[in-house]
């Protein structure tokens, strides 16, 4: 499986090359048990990624997001959370079914996953060097110096200026551009089928986050590796994901391709994630629709454990009626591979 | 770093003298001299005999004089004589310096043997029984007082072996003197015990939370690796610090423990010789045990520089 620097670099770095279905969720469901009772964070979550695909999550803060990453990668802490159902089949096996060892075989190497904070994600008494290695040595059989070897190689592939002395310093040395570069080094080492990406560059400056987000881009056509991109930010799904899904409440409310959903938004819940960013140009006509004002959806997601009869999202949006209160919309198919659950998206 | 060490090192000197100080002027504070306390005991009313053997000790001097002379005398390395046996204070102190440094030695390992171990499995299974257990017996060693531990200890030996772990004659092979000390010095150990494995227990439920280990586990790292490598290695850090105060504490400790068992230690002796106001005896072993323990910090100091490459000691 493991693929030397001068192989990657063969592959041309041309079109994106879509493959077959390396990860299929089905009906996942992660529960946590709280003391306002029990909290359905994610709530029967669907989707499949192919090869070489990048498929955005987006939603606000609390919508389910990470909770549906750190359920791919049995990672919810239990107790308090579990996950009650579903099934998450990488390349024919539901890691759900899998024991704790052969999970573990399978994190860092055949999926893997980085983290929103570059500051605190990385250990702070083990040299940069050693972290990267942990995992070559532990999934690969590498021996120490091997595994340092391609430490330095995976750290010049992420761009790390002098990667054979940076392999020897501590995550304190480097900034959080670098930090976040030593992370995407250390989850692609043993060149896993899929990346899971949360928020990987809402904590850094706004310069840094297109280098990552283009690093992330440049590797992943390189070594094929299917990415689900974790973010609030639409304008970053634009520029990088074929697909995405937008979660309220727990539960997916839409889902099409890029175009597709910025052209074509159907819920209106998509529809105020984005009206709320601003943008140049585009939003020219609607800007002065609004009096020059960015608008915002109104009101908070709603306690995950005081969830509405109906629609979640219901109390915020602007066309509920009685129908959106009292029953909760069905996830169909609006338009070619468009899919949403409201009852309005076809006004 | 260069001129941090001669830094840290000037403190130690002016720590060192203000300890010769401070012991010099509170034995004086304390009431009576040698001769108030033979001459009490003999029941003699000689005046004039009294003030002959005080001014033979120099007692009678101004006490900047009695201080100076002291101290003077300890730069050239002369300790003086003891007042009660009249030898060499260095003959008396040096072969009991050994026993206790033993003693306490094995007191320390013992606690961080346990101590750490036993924290991070408290941690790990924190609020399970297996936690609470030890969070008692933990408690339960911060409060035993040492020298009730010990005579428990003495009890227990009797009762059940009909054979008391003292010290009798000094011991022939290392395996007895392994046998010998192992008893006092988890007598005294426990306590330290405790405390390091309370700190490593907290420590470690503080590290457990942070992202770097999750970091670990999402690389597919075994909860072994996570718990052991990944977080022991940072938890460890503010239990150094405790394994440093704790070392000088123990000496505290090992008085009565030395006492209970009988053992011809430096903490024993001091006791005694501080109930005959044997000034030499008490000012150069307190003098003694001060460089101990600001070595030992300095060597903790340096330790953190090692354990944690965040810290710089910056000129």
């Amino acid at each position: 499986m493991t693929s030397t620097t001068a192989e990657i670099a063969a592959t041309a770095p041309g079109e994106r090359v879509i493959g077959d279905t390396v990860l299929a969720v089905e009906g996942l469901e992660t529960v946590f048990y709280t003391r306002a009772g029990m909290v359905r964070a994610v709530d029967r979550v669907s989707f499949s990624l192919r090869a070489g695909e990048t498929l955005a999550v987006v939603g606000e803060s609390g919508c389910g997001k990470s909770m549906t990453a750190l359920s791919i990668m049995r990672l919810i802490p239990d107790p308090p959370g579990r996950i009650v159902g579903g099934k998450v089949v990488l390349d024919g096996t539901d890691l759900l079914q899998l024991s704790e060892p052969e999970m573990r075989k399978m994190r860092g190497n055949r999926v893997s996953m980085i983290f929103q904070e570059p500051m605190t994600s990385l250990n702070p008494v083990l040299t940069v060097g050693r972290q990267i290695s942990q995992a070559l040595m532990m999934h690969q059989g590498m021996s120490r110096a091997a595994a340092m070897e391609r430490a330095i190689e995976m750290l010049r592939l992420v761009k790390v200026p002098e990667p054979a002395q940076r392999v020897k310093e501590y995550p304190h040395q480097l900034s959080g551009g670098m930090r976040q570069r030593v992370m995407i080094a250390m989850a692609l080492s043993c060149n896993p089928r899929v990346l899971v990406a949360d928020e990987p560059t809402t904590a850094l400056d706004v310069t840094i986050q297109a280098q990552i987000l283009d690093l992330i881009l440049e590797l992943q056509k390189k070594l094929g590796t299917a990415v689900i991109l974790i973010t609030h930010d639409l304008a970053v799904v634009a520029e990088t994901a074929q697909r995405v899904i937008v979660m309220y409440a727990g539960r997916k409310v839409e889902e099409a391709t890029v175009e597709e959903l910025f052209t074509h938004p159907r819920h209106p819940y998509t529809r105020g994630l984005m009206a709320s960013i601003p943008r140049l140009g585009l939003m020219r006509s609607q800007a002065a629709q609004t009096g020059g004002r960015l608008q915002e959806i109104p009101g908070m997601v709603p306690p995950l454990f005081d969830l509405p009869e109906g629609c979640a999202y219901a109390p915020r949006c602007e066309r509920a009626d009685d129908h959106c209160r009292a029953e909760y919309p069905p996830y169909e198919e609006k338009r070619p591979a468009h899919w949403t659950a409201c009852w309005h998206a076809d006004d | 770093m260069a001129s941090y060490l001669v830094k840290r090192f000037l403190l130690m000197i002016l720590t060192l003298f203000g300890m010769s100080v401070l012991i010099f002027v509170m034995l004086r504070l304390v009431p009576g001299n040698i001769a108030d306390i033979v001459f009490e005991a003999a029941g003699m009313v000689d005046d004039a005999d009294k003030a002959q053997i005080e001014a033979d000790l120099g007692l009678d001097q101004p006490i900047v004089v009695q201080y100076g002379r002291w101290i003077g005398g300890l730069l050239q390395g002369d300790l003086g004589f003891s007042y009660v046996s009249e030898r060499p204070t260095l003959e008396e102190i040096g072969p009991r310096i050994p026993i206790t440094a033993k003693l306490a030695g094995l007191a320390l390992f013992f606690s961080i043997l346990f101590g750490i171990p036993l924290g991070v499995i408290s941690a790990v299974r924190q609020n399970t029984p297996l936690d609470y257990v030890l969070r008692v017996v933990s408690l339960s060693g911060l409060s035993l007082p040492s020298f009730w531990l010990a005579l428990l200890i003495l009890m227990f030996f009797v009762s059940f072996f009909g054979t008391i772990p003292i010290y009798t004659r000094p011991p022939e092979t290392w395996w007895g003197e392994l046998a010998l000390y192992s008893v006092p010095a988890a007598a005294v150990g426990f306590r330290s015990s405790a405390l390091i494995m309370r700190l490593t227990r907290s420590s470690m439920l503080e590290v457990l939370r942070q992202d770097y280990i999750r970091t670990a586990r999402a690389m597919g790292a075994s909860d072994n690796s996570v718990n052991y490598f990944h977080a022991l290695k940072n938890a460890v850090l503010p239990v150094t610090t405790i394994i440093g105060i704790e070392a000088a504490f123990l000496i505290g400790g090992l008085i009565v423990t030395e006492t209970v068992f009988n053992i011809p230690g430096v903490a024993r002796f001091l006791v005694e010789a501080i109930l005959w106001r044997d000034y030499p005896i008490v000012q150069n072993l307190v003098m003694f045990i001060a460089l101990v323990v600001v070595v030992i910090n300095f060597l903790v100091d340096l330790l953190y520089v090692v354990l944690d490459p965040r810290i710089k000691y910056a000129d």
